[in-house]
């Protein structure tokens, strides 16, 4: 990069600001064992429990020809990448709780490089949880259906779902007071979404007024498209339902974030 | 100095030179690193800034001394575009920090009391993310944090993760990563609060070093010994206002070069004792304490001692100390560091 002769782009301080954070983000999640043995440790139980505990009751409402192993998948995959925003909110919040964002504020850096250098750093741990899914499925008897060029589409859908995502949990991460409260705070928002989705079980299950809620949301319409995708059937509607809802959250929260974080620079 | 006229003197001149000196593309001294006129910032009720004239000239160390609550902070983090005035101007390396913060930040480096570090990466790999956000290039940044580990005397712990370093350490870091970025001017809020005396001392050594090599600091502090070591000039802020200004040497004089700290058996006592030294000294009771600035040593102290004898008053404890900050607040305002002093006493418990 002739980064240091002449005068960088805006657009080019921001991407490689954006790749600098990203990195440094990492580090702390590398270099600490325990992030990343809980970072695997948890879908590991997600997988384990659900398909050994419930696998046998919920199979009976599952389409036929259809094993809970193989619906499962999709599901957990999403739910995990889900959850893992918490992370977000967490290093955001602690960020702000020690002198680091004052040195990142008074430099001659983009601003954006901060918030986006966070969902960078969330998007490469996401993308090392569904290796980790994937390998683990797969020893169990998970098989993808539709070949590589489907699983590599659920895979990309379900990563734009997380970043867009992590946008609303950055969010959370600037509002609350420090790490801890930001975990306690993300979790009304996650659990629902997660839980109250198609991800499990299907939503025929659930009373009535449950399904309403668990038919629109942004969770199920990503399982759904991802069960698609990788077992087969009619993918479309799933596919731009995610997608829709994706851009509507980034649109929405990221300006949200971005503004919070400026009115933090400014006290 | 002739430009820290306050606004409403100005504009009551009134001449047509002066009014266009005052429009928004006035030239200031360009000698000059820093320049703040009339800053004001309010934090709902509290007036945390209540009208303050900063001239800094290049290659010159300025330290704005007070307790804690008197707007030190505040003033530094408008200087660094951290915080925007309510009024006021601030130009710093000839450029407006209010209107530009974007085109000064290049320019300045800040280090604060809360050393802004990582502590899950290495020291060496603090200074190398600094330089890249900076928009070095890899070998560029990997070659400015090795000099200034060098720099530093932070070679040896150059690749452990900086949470276990020390608070002198971590401050020391701090310093150079304010540094990575070759700033022309260079802010320091409160550099040694917190620490342990042989940490102040090598940290001073530092930035004694980067004064040799003609920095341009502003720092912050409420030790009077700090300001006296570091500074050329010493503004001293009370309540967002500038109670004084002048050299070290000048703050001091009216101080003498050490404080005579007598304690009595009780107030009264105390009292009877201001009474019989007013007349050759300037004695401040606190409770059952007198204190006693003199300028000789010994001969002085002696002094004091005969005085008390000859009215049979004897005191309980006896000690000498340099003068504080409180001591120059005494002397400036004829009272004591309100609020700050109970945070500094609880702070040396």
């Amino acid at each position: 990069m002739s980064v240091a002769i002449g005068v960088p782009t805006p657009r080019a301080v921001a991407l490689t600001n954006a790749a600098t954070i990203t990195w440094r983000n990492l580090m702390g999640f590398v270099r600490v064992p325990q992030s990343i043995f809980f970072a695997s440790l948890q879908p590991t139980m997600f997988v384990l429990i659900f398909n050994y505990v419930f696998g046998g009751a919920i199979s009976r409402s599952l389409p036929p020809g259809v094993g809970y192993l193989d619906y499962l998948m999709p599901g957990v995959f999403v739910m995990t990448l889900a959850f893992g925003t918490i992370l977000t909110a967490i290093g955001l919040a602690e960020d702000l709780n020690t002198g680091i964002i004052e040195r990142f504020r008074t430099l001659p850096m983009a601003r954006s490089a901060v918030l986006s250098g966070r969902t960078g750093a969330d998007l490469c741990r996401s993308l090392y949880v569904l290796g980790w899914l994937t390998a683990l499925g797969y020893a169990l008897g998970f098989r993808v259906h539709q070949g590589l060029l489907g699983f590599l589409a659920a895979t990309l859908l379900t990563l734009t779902f997380t970043f867009a995502l992590s946008w609303v949990l950055c969010l959370v991460g600037l509002l609350a007071p420090s790490g801890e409260s930001a975990n306690l705070m993300s979790f009304p928002i996650l659990f629902p979404l997660a839980f109250v989705s198609s991800g499990l079980l299907p939503i025929s299950t659930m009373p009535g007024w449950l399904q309403v809620f668990a038919a629109h949301q942004p969770v199920t319409y990503t399982v759904n498209a991802v069960r698609a995708l990788i077992l087969g059937g009619p993918a479309a509607t799933a596919v731009i339902g995610s997608l829709a809802w994706s851009a509507g959250i980034l649109v929405v929260f990221a300006p949200l974030a971005i503004w919070r974080y400026r009115r933090a620079a400014f006290g | 100095m002739s430009r820290s006229v306050s606004a409403g003197v100005t504009t009551t001149a009134g001449s047509a030179g002066e009014l266009a000196a005052r429009s928004p593309a006035r030239r200031d001294d360009p000698g000059l690193a820093i320049v703040a006129e009339g800053l004001v910032k309010r934090f709902g009720k509290v007036t945390a800034l209540d009208g303050v004239d900063l001239h800094v000239p290049y290659g010159s160390v300025l330290a704005l001394l007070g307790p804690n609550g008197s707007g030190k902070t505040t003033t530094i983090r408008i200087l660094t575009t951290l915080l925007v005035p309510d009024a006021g101007r601030a130009v710093v390396a000839g450029i407006d920090a209010v209107k530009a913060p974007a085109r000064v930040r290049p320019l300045i480096g800040m280090a604060g009391q809360y050393a802004a570090i990582d502590p899950k990466l290495t020291g060496r790999e603090n200074l190398i993310m600094v330089g890249r956000l900076a928009m070095l290039t890899r070998s560029a940044a990997r070659q400015r944090a090795d000099h200034l580990l060098t720099q530093f005397h932070l070679q040896d712990v150059a690749d452990r993760f900086s949470r276990t370093y020390s608070g002198g350490i971590r401050r020391r870091l701090d310093l150079a990563a304010a540094l990575v970025h070759r700033p022309k001017l260079l802010f320091f809020d409160e550099p040694t609060t917190g620490l342990d005396p042989g940490s102040r001392r090598d940290l001073w050594a530092v930035m004694e070093q980067l004064v040799a090599g003609g920095a341009t600091i502003l720092l912050t502090t409420q030790y009077l010994d700090e300001a006296d070591r570091l500074a050329d000039q010493v503004v001293v802020l009370d309540h967002g206002k500038i109670i004084a200004q002048g050299t070290p040497a000048q703050l001091k004089a009216g101080l003498g070069s050490s404080v005579v700290d007598l304690s009595f058996p009780d107030e009264t006592i105390a009292a009877r004792a201001v009474h019989a030294l007013a007349g050759a000294n300037r004695p401040a009771q606190r409770g059952d304490h007198v204190e006693i600035p003199v300028t000789g040593n010994t001969e002085s102290a002696m002094s004091i001692l005969r005085t008390l004898q000859a009215h049979d008053l004897s005191p309980t404890s006896f000690a000498m100390r340099e003068p504080s900050l409180d001591d120059v607040f005494l002397e400036l305002t004829g009272h004591h560091t309100t609020e700050a002093t109970d945070h500094q006493e609880v702070a040396k418990r």
